[in-house]
């Protein structure tokens, strides 16, 4: 059991992997002798060279499709995306081809890429730089996406993501990058769970990334004022661990999604559907949804304004209790 | 075995074959080589050029005093902004120290017809194409994505997505094609458009693909790129193996590199290649060899991955002081005009500073509108919502 952040959870993850399997290797912008712009792959070029650890042109499409190459030749290409934003040049190498050599190449072709994307806004930053853009990937099929929230996690799911034999797009939470906690000695289930983080009795909040810790943070809220909110950490986008979703609704009737994107088509009408279509007959109200407009990510001086906040899901959880 | 079975290799090589990427080309020296264009040597001495110094002479004192009052304004502008993301005014901000001739050159060779495509670090093209520099601060203070109108200028919105500005400059100008401006003689007609990019853009396929378009379509645009030897930590030889210039041949047109820190030489090369662009003679792609003096942006440190030496050799290059010394020594400005335009520069950093201070914070509801140019009724019924949601906080203050 260590204490470090989720950024350094993710390096030393990283770090892990590439000392386990030769054929791990690393591409991005930035991220050899700079470290990357968060400082992720801080080290690691130092210690593992430039033929695996390679800073490559600024060219989204070329990092993708390169290591789309790399992949067939038997390396397991870890590609970090500096920001959520400039993952679409490569988007087209992602979900024509990523996505699909598996299924088309009849199983003989695996494509074991995990693509790193720091997700999310709250950092005051310029355009292009605080996008939740899961949902294009999930809804592709032939790729897993998941999201860590914590420092555990981060350690433990870039590993098994590096490990799985499919495509994994693997989002990490960057304005909680410097958020501190215990790194354990296993992993908490396989890739494509969902975990409890605080059980209750009233209402469940679902989340993942940084709206964990701020649904979290409003079930603690709401304790206060006597009412037992449970909180789900998705951790896995696509597959959604229904299982996990169900048996919580279940217990309380009522659900309440959060996310960053925008609720129009985001992960919550996917989880609102599933729940109505599987535990219809369980639920007190109807699955609420807390998450961005149906606006562009607006100028960082109106973001807290755009940001689910704990006031907004504080609001969703009365909606859900008064209905 | 079938018949188109690879036979195996049967003799092996003694050698190891294996090449590491650690061995790529030796890093070039920071030389523009023989080919650079230059009209102005860092000592502020004029080289002559049977080619340009035509397009420099026709250039009467004051327009050349002109330059030097732009060169200077732009720093303190830049200077100013730097200071402001200091001190917590701006979110962010992406400096052009160093860069002031590449931009004032090539922006002072356009004509009002012409239209610009920038980057996010063109402050000094804005400034040539006379918007107004407190625009420019905008996106970085965080109030606004862009914030311009881009017509009222022909300077368009800044671009953060690497290289995708140099396809939109391309289409541009095959509108201009398509609308006859081009090659009629008429040179309050003829329209020509200038992309901006970087060293680092080059390697995105967008750029390539926008040289192709440009190429087949003998379209009026100069591809400018300003090579100033840094893509955030990675140097120029993680992003080409040629000199960059050399690229246009490729492509089917002319490529030129020139002296990025040479104001004259810009101005010269920029302008002969708008000129063939606006005459129907299509593309060309102009290097400016330049230098990132500062940050990539006020977040980065790049303390952490180049060395000092190389900033300073690039001191002695600076774009201003070579071209005071040649102003001075040739008799066309004289130091009351030199500490004017210092006071000058001065006012304009206040009047920048009181104007960033007093830029006010969008209205929350702002963000819902122009999303879409028509109503949405998926986007009307949440800023509805949002209205009501926050006058519940209202009324319960109010209690």
């Amino acid at each position: 059991m260590s204490t470090t952040t989720i950024a350094k959870g993710i390096t030393s993850g990283l770090r892990a992997a590439m000392e386990r399997d030769p054929k791990v290797v690393l591409l991005g912008e930035d991220i050899g002798k700079l470290g990357g712009v968060f400082r992720v792959t801080e080290g690691l070029q130092k210690d593992f060279g430039e033929d695996r650890v390679i800073d490559t042109p600024l060219a989204e499409a070329g990092i993708m499709g390169t290591a789309i190459g790399m992949a067939l030749r038997g390396y397991r290409p870890v590609v970090e995306i500096q920001f959520d934003g400039f993952v679409y040049p490569a988007f087209d190498h992602i979900v024509s081809q990523v996505a699909k050599l598996h299924s088309r190449s009849l199983g003989y072709v695996k494509m074991p890429i995990v693509i790193r994307i720091p997700f999310g806004g709250g950092i005051g930053a310029v355009e292009h730089h605080s996008e939740s853009n899961e949902t294009y990937f999930a809804h592709t099929a032939g790729l897993r996406v998941v999201a860590c929230s914590n420092p555990h996690d981060a350690h433990w799911m870039i590993q098994q993501a590096i490990e799985s034999d499919d495509p994994v797009v693997f989002y990490e939470p960057k304005r909680r990058y410097w958020d501190k906690g215990e790194v354990g000695e296993e992993p908490d289930g396989p890739l494509g769970t969902a975990r409890v983080l605080r059980s209750g009795t009233d209402v469940t909040l679902l989340a993942y990334g940084p709206m964990v810790k701020t649904c979290l943070q409003a079930a603690q809220a709401a304790e206060e004022e006597g009412r037992s909110l449970e909180v789900i950490d998705l951790r896995s986008l696509s597959p959604i661990d229904g299982e996990a979703i169900l048996a919580s609704v279940r217990k309380t009737g009522r659900a309440v999604v959060v996310h960053e994107a925008s609720t129009f088509l985001g992960i919550g009408s996917e989880i609102s559907a599933m729940v109505t279509e599987e535990a219809f007959h369980s639920l007190e109200a109807p699955v609420l949804r807390v998450g961005g407009y149906n606006v562009p990510y607006p100028p960082s001086r109106l973001e807290e304004e755009f940001l689910p906040d704990l006031d907004r899901v504080l609001d969703a959880v009365d909606r859900s209790l008064a209905y | 075995m079938s018949d188109n079975e690879v036979a195996p290799l049967e003799t092996a090589f003694g050698v190891d074959h294996h090449v590491s990427v650690a061995e790529a080309p030796e890093r070039p020296a920071h030389e523009g080589g023989p080919e650079m264009v230059q009209l102005l040597s860092p000592e502020g001495e004029r080289v002559p050029n049977a080619e340009l110094d035509a397009i420099v002479d026709d250039l009467s004192d004051e327009a050349l005093r002109g330059f030097y009052r732009d060169l200077v304004l732009v720093r303190r502008f830049d200077a100013e902004a730097t200071a402001l993301q200091r001190q917590g005014e701006l979110g962010l901000w992406a400096s052009l120290l160093g860069q002031e001739a590449a931009q004032v050159g090539s922006g002072r060779a356009m004509r009002r017809q012409d239209y610009a495509f920038p980057t996010y670090r063109e402050h000094g093209v804005a400034w040539c194409r006379g918007v107004d520099p407190v625009n420019l601060l905008g996106m970085f203070r965080g109030v606004n994505h862009g914030g311009w109108d881009p017509n009222e200028k022909n300077f368009h919105l800044y671009t953060i997505i690497i290289g995708a500005q140099t396809l939109h400059a391309t289409g541009y100008a095959m509108g201009v094609q398509r609308d006859g401006d081009v090659g009629t003689g008429d040179e309050r007609r003829d329209t020509a458009v200038i992309a901006y990019f970087g060293d680092g853009a080059t390697s995105q396929g967008d750029v390539s693909e926008a040289l192709v378009f440009a190429g087949v379509n003998n379209s009026p645009v100069v591809f400018f790129c300003q090579n100033n030897q840094w893509a955030i930590s990675e140097p120029n030889e993680k992003q080409t193996r040629a000199p960059l210039w050399h690229r246009a041949r490729g492509f089917g047109f002319p490529g030129i590199r020139v002296d990025g820190n040479d104001v004259l030489a810009v101005y010269a090369v920029t302008k002969q290649a708008l000129d063939a662009a606006r005459s129907g003679q299509g593309p060309t792609f102009v290097e400016a060899f330049t230098y990132r003096m500062g940050a990539h942006t006020t977040s980065d440190d790049p303390t952490k991955y180049r060395v000092s030496a190389e900033v300073e050799v690039w001191k002695h290059r600076d774009p201003i002081e070579r071209y005071k010394r040649w102003l001075t020594t040739t008799g066309k400005a004289d130091v009351d005009f030199f500490e004017a335009v210092d006071a000058e520069a001065d006012e304009l950093g206040a009047s920048v500073r009181e104007r960033c201070l007093s830029m006010p914070d969008p209205a929350p509801a702002e963000m819902f509108r122009h999303v879409y140019a028509e109503e949405h009724p998926v986007t009307a019924r949440e800023q509805e919502w949002f209205a009501e949601y926050h006058a519940s906080f209202e009324e319960e203050g109010a209690r």
